[in-house]
């Protein structure tokens, strides 16, 4: 039995969201009171394993008292505080930073981008033809991910998964400066030519699909990638005796994706290469 | 960690060039060859990781003794000093003094901000271009600080040592032979130059630019010099944050933060080590008034870094200098060496038992290191990309420390504080902005320069000493990041809360005037374009936002007229979700001046 260690009492602290009470641990954020309250704050940059960036500032609300608008993904909640989550100041910057990605970057694979698109009434297009984009092509230089910057909205989350919060293998970072910035590896050099390890972690917390296995980057491009049509088996990883958790992402009987759960006490969502993309001997059938 | 450094080896003065700065390598694990007894030990962990805040000197090393920074270079580096080469590009990309790209020893920086355009720098930079050959790169620079005397040009030639030479005002021939002969190009002109108002009574902050020898510790001292520091061990610590408080100081580099405030919660911070920071990364377009005070009065901040050190119980201090400043660097690093050698730094200053040290940190061309927290992450040798507040600086600052960081402006204000006490330092200026301000003025007046007043003066009796010319349309406070004013606006006091009513910003105090020979459309869309090339990328409203700002304004500038409604509308509302949701303040004013231009000067009309 996995004993989960449940840490030291916290004490409830209370504030507004929205003209609600409610109360939250200390050390909560505001993002956290939000869902707890069954308020749905848009989030990209923000990652259930990893430390908030606060870069995307798709979560921004409104606080009593600040100047700017606050991250809710980053911004712990204090005793007292008035929170808007839901304001015309607080939308309006929701719809602009919308724009902004959607004017940039292809968000076609980001999950929820067309909803919350809908939802804010943003009009990416406005911004005329020739409005500046990361024009990137997929980049694949191995076998097993590909990278695809014409989707990256660059939210950190490869790095941070790739340094010192996971992988500690620190073969990305971002290079450039302002909207030339990219995700890169030392001197722009394929990765095969870097430290990369090809864990899959940055693949495992890609909120846009930027990052892909080379399986799905294909199966896109052949118009094949249909995830009605998958099924999602969580298993133990047969490799070493770590013990990870696995889910395999199965279409038409073979596996096409492998993710581990993000609540794993285990693995926290993080694999290595074999657990990754060491699943080939699963389906030799002959 | 277990770091991958590629095959690539660095060239002898490559590796000279680094080991200049760190000492040869002990072992094969920091990049010297294997020997047997390497393989008997490893070296790792904190101690080996613990030097990351000299991958910024060691890049400048490289670059400036190589001109750029190779593959086999960055690698030696970052083996030198335990850092993931990736992290290490990232870095070395982030600044705009540094390329990974070989290019020419030699290149000359034309700037093509505000000051200089209005001055004619785009005809420079065409002349520049013809006239110098395949052996210097010409680079169209953001403001130099130089504005007293522009156009400037600045050229650099790697090499050991590295040359440089500055060219201000400068004509075509000037600039070329700055460039070509770095060593033969006519010496800059003091600094009291930039200071019209030099030698004259009754001076606070300039008493002594164009007075002293800035090189000469003893002449500073002949003048008064070291008497503050006297006083502020008398004092003592709390003393001497209890009259900056009175004094009612706040921060001269655009926030305005009271200073004391700052200062005692510093001080009371129960974590150590505390450190000092001097924010010397003057790059807002229009500023030079640090860069004067340091060319000319070297010694002042050194001593008035000394006094905040002592009040916040800091001992060790950093001034983190824009690359762009080569004399200050000179003559503030020759101050720090005659202090040191004069027992004012080090152990036991002036025999009180007082311990102390300034190192100065070179920036590499980043307007966004001047925000308090991305300076600190370039200190550190990360990218110099602000954190986010809070936690603020007080409570961990540099190293994650306690620290205390001041303008040099605001630093040197220390100095009369102690020396006339805080009363009488008070009753200078208003009730709510006290003392006396620096204020540079350029663009469309006879007597360019920096101006000390009492906060108070209004923009019309500043103009009027700088010389405005006829015909004046606009007139710029704060800089890029600040905003315009209407010339039937002098009336407006030269304070915090006087300009703040008027709607408007001091900023740093930048003033800069445009007559009617200015097209305002080209001024704005360089201040757009600024802001676009500065932004550090990290945040989307400012990323992408600033890219969408200058597009609405070239459309703007390419169709004129009625078309315009449309992209002002669109301007608006990407300025209002900058302001609003951009991490710092570099996102949050990048609209500011557009705006103004629009709403007060009617720009499009």
């Amino acid at each position: 039995m996995t004993v989960t260690p449940l840490g030291i009492p916290r004490r409830l602290l209370e504030f507004a969201i929205d003209g609600q009470q409610a109360r939250v641990p200390e050390g909560s954020t505001i993002l956290d009171a939000c869902r707890a309250a069954g308020k749905d704050v848009p989030t990209l940059c923000e990652g259930d394993t990893l430390r908030p960036k606060n870069a995307c500032r798709v979560c921004v609300v409104e606080v009593e008292g600040s100047r700017t608008l606050v991250p809710a993904c980053s911004r712990k909640a204090e005793p007292g505080m008035v929170v808007r989550t839901g304001g015309e100041r607080v939308r309006h910057s929701r719809k602009i930073v919308l724009e902004l990605l959607a004017s940039s970057v292809d968000l076609s694979t980001t999950p929820r981008a067309a909803e919350w698109i809908k939802e804010y009434e943003a009009k990416p297009d406005r911004f005329g033809p020739g409005a500046a984009r990361v024009n990137e092509e997929p980049r694949i230089d191995n076998e097993l991910y590909a990278r695809d910057y014409g989707k990256c909205i660059l939210c950190y989350k490869c790095v941070d998964a790739c340094g010192d919060q996971w992988q500690n293998t620190f073969a990305i970072s971002v290079a450039g400066r302002g909207f030339d910035a990219r995700i890169a590896v030392e001197h722009d050099a394929p990765l095969t030519d870097s430290a990369c390890v090809y864990c899959g972690n940055c693949v495992e917390v890609c909120p846009t699909g930027a990052l892909s296995f080379k399986s799905e980057f294909d199966m896109r491009a052949a118009g094949t990638w249909d995830e009605s049509r998958q099924s999602e088996t969580t298993t133990v990883c047969a490799y070493c005796g770590v013990g990870c958790s696995l889910t395999l992402h199965v279409q038409d009987n073979e596996i096409v994706k492998v993710t581990s759960p993000h609540d794993s006490p285990v693995t926290h969502g993080n694999l290595c290469i074999k657990g990754r993309f060491g699943y080939q001997h699963v389906q030799n059938r002959g | 960690m277990d770091l991958h450094f590629g095959d690539s080896k660095p060239t002898d003065d490559e590796r000279a060039a680094v080991d200049a700065l760190l000492g040869p390598p002990e072992s094969s694990w920091e990049g010297a060859d294997r020997t047997d007894a390497d393989l008997r030990w490893a070296r790792g962990g904190r101690a080996a990781r613990d030097r990351r805040d000299l991958l910024l000197p060691g890049l400048h090393a490289i670059n400036d003794r190589i001109g750029w920074i190779s593959e086999g270079a960055l690698g030696y580096l970052c083996r030198r000093l335990t850092v993931p080469p990736a992290e290490a590009y990232g870095v070395a990309t982030f600044y705009a003094m540094f390329s990974v790209r070989p290019r020419p020893a030699t290149v000359l920086r034309v700037c093509t901000d505000l000051a200089c355009a209005a001055a004619g720098a785009s005809a420079l930079c065409a002349g520049v271009e013809a006239g110098l050959g395949p052996g210097a790169h010409v680079e169209r620079s953001p403001c130099l600080g130089l504005c007293e005397r522009a156009p400037a040009a600045l050229a650099v030639r790697a090499g050991d040592p590295v040359r440089t030479a500055v060219a201000a005002p400068a004509t075509v021939a000037a600039a070329v032979l700055a460039a070509t002969a770095p060593d033969s190009a006519p010496e800059e002109p003091p600094a009291a130059l930039a200071v019209p108002q030099a030698g004259q009574e009754g001076l606070t902050l300039l008493r002594r630019v164009g007075v002293v020898d800035p090189s000469s510790l003893d002449d500073y001292r002949a003048h008064g010099g070291y008497t503050a520091l006297r006083h502020a061990f008398a004092l003592g610590p709390a003393g001497v944050i209890r009259e900056v408080t009175d004094s009612g100081l706040v921060g001269r580099g655009g926030a305005a933060f009271p200073t004391g405030r700052k200062w005692q919660a510093t001080a009371s911070q129960p974590g150590r080590p505390h450190y000092l920071v001097c924010n010397a990364d003057e790059s807002e377009p229009g500023t030079f008034k640090d860069r004067v005070i340091m060319e000319g009065d070297p010694y002042a901040l050194v001593e008035a870094m000394t006094i905040a050190a002592y009040a916040i119980g800091a001992h060790r201090g950093f001034v983190y200098l824009r690359g762009e400043y080569p004399r200050a660097t000179r003559r503030l690093r020759h101050a720090l060496g005659q202090a040191r050698a004069r027992g004012l730094l080090g152990d036991d200053i002036l025999g009180q038992g007082f311990s102390f040290d300034i190192e100065i940190r070179r920036g590499a061309g980043a307007y966004i290191c001047g925000e308090e927290t991305a300076l600190f992450n370039s200190i550190e040798g990360y990218r110099g990309e602000p954190r986010s507040k809070p936690p603020f600086p007080v409570e961990q600052g540099l190293f994650g420390r306690p620290t205390a960081e001041n303008n040099v402006e605001t630093l040197v204000n220390v100095l009369p504080i102690l020396t006339m006490g805080a009363p009488a330092y008070a009753a200078t200026g208003t009730a709510k902005s006290t003392g006396p301000k620096l204020f540079c003025v350029s663009g469309s007046v006879a007597r360019p320069g920096v101006y000390e007043l009492p906060f108070g003066a209004t923009l019309g009796e500043l103009l009027r000493l700088a010389g405005v010319r006829e015909n004046l349309r606009a007139v710029l406070l704060g800089g890029a990041a600040g905003g315009f004013v209407r010339p039937d606006e002098l009336g407006i006091p030269l304070t915090f809360e006087g300009t703040r009513q008027a709607g408007t910003t001091l900023g740093s105090g930048v003033v800069m005037a445009f007559d009617d020979s200015v097209p305002l459309p080209r001024l704005l869309l360089r201040i757009a374009q600024f802001f676009r090339d500065e932004s550090c990328g990290q945040c989307v409203p400012c990323r992408v936002g600033t890219v969408r700002q200058e597009e609405a304004l070239q459309r703007i500038v390419a169709r004129g007229g009625p078309e315009a409604a449309g992209d002002i509308a669109l301007l608006r509302e990407v300025g209002r979700a900058m302001r609003d949701a951009s991490i710092c303040g570099l996102g949050q004013t990048a609209w500011n001046a557009v705006e103004s231009a629009i709403d007060r000067l009617g720009a499009y009309e």
